[in-house]
């Protein structure tokens, strides 16, 4: 029976939306005078699934047909789902027709594994390479670089896409090799190793040479499976700081485990583990953006993040020996490690103390979250009040306010 | 003084000029459709007069560097009520201070100011997102919005860079006027109708169904019932702007 467009789209789509990544931020593709859309600065979510997801791109698999038995996987070759793929030109036209009328940012091609790695990755190259070269299509492009794809390849996939990644998966090579033993790290590091030369390669040349081709210009991300097999937050944490800090990864991905298979070798669970992924997320975030260092957020007595409390306040109740914190003095690094206070009101917060002393009713206003930040600094009229106070007094203070029912309506005065 | 003006951005910066000019500080700043006369007060009608809207902006852009006049063109687009004295107050202490005052977050109207921006910014954003082409039987693009705040004059250069090639139409339909755009030129258009809350599917190209029922497809499909959580769907987008969503109606 031959599908329609709209049935492939339906099962392509649904076998890839496990894939967490939506991001359409962080790349440099400016437009032509008669081309096709943009990929600069900003990312922009054009709707929302049920689930609070951002939809950015057409995310869809090329085909879900696949030689191999991931058993995290719903595209394995042993289960029984029904299979589909994609025509190049059916790609080609969902991705033009849906950025035209403005539904997307781009689009992100994955795809299960059909005869080879090369085979496969070849495939979704003639896809961006016809995006780019017929269409003069200039909005975003992500691609999976499948694991085993030789250099050339992925070196000709990164002169067309915005983003390049390859997905580890499951955070250690030892759980891999139970749940997915066709699959190691060497064939994954590859083609990141590969990619992490190429891209700062180009960079370099661009700097010389404004003309210089640009090679993957979002950079490349990862995607961790979190619950599926054991390993602790620290493990994940740790291999997250490496792959920052070794193959410069712009973005790590963790995704709940959601259970679609009844596997032997799979805990079983009814629901994914939304608060540690959320955890996880924000300890993440601590690290890139907040200039925290992985070991102040987990170390050998925290194995895992608190999930009654988020990374930050647990960072600053481990640590009392560093509040109160000054908010007239303090440097913004520290002032950015204050429970409470975001980037955006740090930033003010420095700006605005230079025409005079702060005091409690202007970080209010700024944007700062008192009912949390009061505990953690001096202000120029709030004496500090926890000086006499135990952290872990303070910590079921705060507890004790999240645990006030939030959904207590107003009594009807009539 | 309560001082009457036109309505428009020049006259709201005609108005703050006026008010210096005379020397006479403004109590309130009312638009001349709105106005009602009082007993005990005789109103100042001003003149807009762009040479003089011109002069204020270049003293602020003096005093508080570039960025203050988009900010406050932004502000004013906001149509919150009292926005013209909140600039005019905003205008005030940065001509009576030593200092540029853009930053001082310690003032409430330089707080405010930059809080509207950011409800401006927030909304131009959206409209970036939840614009959703509908594309005509002459291959027109039409898209119909109905914004919180009068954000269509900031929406050209964002969608010119997109789609350069394309002729389209963006519409206010609480507002009726749209931007529309063909060879890189963008011109204020006001349809004679005011029945436009819908297109006619008649005027649609024939594919334009398809791939509006392959965009809900899609939609649907990519939905993780584990994970459904509506009151974070619902945060993101907000039901006001379902009417215009392909994937919502």
């Amino acid at each position: 029976m031959k599908q329609s467009t709209e049935q492939k789209l339906s099962m392509l789509a649904d076998a890839a939306k496990y894939d967490v990544s939506c991001s359409s931020s962080g790349s440099k593709r400016t437009n032509t005078k008669d081309g096709l859309g943009n990929a600069t600065g900003m990312g922009i979510c054009h709707t929302y699934t049920q689930d609070g997801r951002c939809v950015s791109l057409l995310k869809i698999l090329l085909t879900n047909h696949c030689i191999f038995d991931c058993a995290y996987c719903v595209s394995r070759r042993s289960n029984d789902v029904q299979r589909a793929a994609f025509t190049v030109q059916e790609v080609v036209d969902l991705t033009i027709n849906f950025y035209s009328r403005n539904y997307i940012e781009g689009l992100f091609l994955s795809s299960g594994i059909f005869k080879n790695a090369d085979y496969t990755m070849e495939r979704l190259v003639r896809i961006a390479k016809k995006l780019r070269q017929e269409h003069k299509f200039n909005g975003y492009i992500h691609l999976k670089a499948i694991p085993g794809t030789s250099d050339e390849l992925i070196h000709e996939a990164g002169l067309y896409a915005d983003r390049l990644s390859v997905n580890l998966e499951i955070p250690s090579e030892e759980s891999l090799k139970k749940v997915a033993p066709e699959k190691d790290y060497a064939s994954a590091y590859q083609p990141m190793n590969y990619l992490a030369r190429s891209i700062e390669g180009y960079r370099q040349e661009k700097k010389l040479i404004r003309h210089a081709p640009t090679f993957a210009p979002g950079g490349q991300s990862t995607q961790l499976v979190i619950g599926a097999t054991p390993e602790n937050d620290r493990h994940v944490l740790l291999l997250a700081n490496s792959l920052y800090q070794q193959q410069q990864l712009k973005r790590v991905y963790y995704s709940g485990y959601v259970p679609v298979s009844e596997d032997t070798r799979l805990p079983v669970i009814t629901t994914p583990p939304l608060l540690r992924e959320n955890r996880l997320y924000q300890a993440d975030w601590l690290m890139r953006v907040y200039g925290f260092s992985v070991h102040e957020l987990v170390d050998d007595q925290h194995l895992y993040l608190d999930e009654e409390v988020d990374p930050k306040l647990a960072f600053a109740l481990r640590h009392p020996e560093l509040f109160p914190v000054d908010i007239n003095r303090a440097d913004y690094e520290m002032i950015l490690r204050v429970p409470g206070i975001g980037v955006k009101s740090a930033k003010k917060i420095v700006q605005a103390r230079q025409f005079g002393k702060l005091r409690q009713e202007h970080l209010t206003k700024i944007g700062v979250v008192w009912k949390r930040t009061q505990y953690f600094v001096v202000t120029a009229d709030q004496q500090y009040h926890w000086l006499e106070m135990k952290p872990e007094a303070l910590r079921q203070r705060i507890l004790g306010e999240k645990t006030t029912p939030k959904n207590t309506t107003q009594l009807s005065l009539f | 003084m309560i001082y009457v003006y036109d309505g428009s951005y020049e006259g709201v910066l005609s108005t703050i000029f006026s008010t210096f000019q005379r020397g006479k500080e403004a109590h309130d700043m009312v638009v001349e459709s709105q106005y009602q006369p009082g007993l005990f007060h005789e109103p100042t009608f001003v003149t807009t007069d762009a040479a003089h809207a011109r002069r204020v902006l270049k003293g602020m852009e003096k005093r508080c560097g570039q960025e203050v006049v988009r900010l406050m063109y932004e502000a004013f687009l906001s149509e919150q009520a009292g926005i013209e004295m909140l600039l005019y107050q905003f205008v005030r202490l940065a001509v009576e201070s030593p200092e540029n005052v853009l930053h001082n977050f310690r003032e409430p109207c330089v707080l405010k100011l930059h809080q509207i921006g950011r409800q401006i910014h927030r909304e131009v954003h959206r409209m970036h997102a939840f614009v959703r082409f509908q594309q005509t039987n002459d291959g027109l693009f039409v898209a119909m919005i109905a914004p919180d705040y009068n954000v269509l004059p900031l929406l050209p250069p964002h969608f010119v860079a997109r789609y350069p090639a394309f002729c389209w139409l963006i519409y206010d339909t609480r507002r009726h006027y749209g931007i529309y755009h063909q060879q890189q030129q963008v011109d204020y258009i006001t349809l004679q109708t005011h029945q436009h809350h819908q297109l006619a599917q008649a005027l649609l190209t024939a594919s334009e169904k398809d791939y509006q029922q392959l965009w809900k497809t899609y939609f649907k499909s990519v939905d993780i019932p584990e994970r459904r959580n509506l009151k974070l769907h619902l945060q993101h987008v907000p039901k006001r702007y379902w009417k215009y969503l392909i994937e919502k109606s």
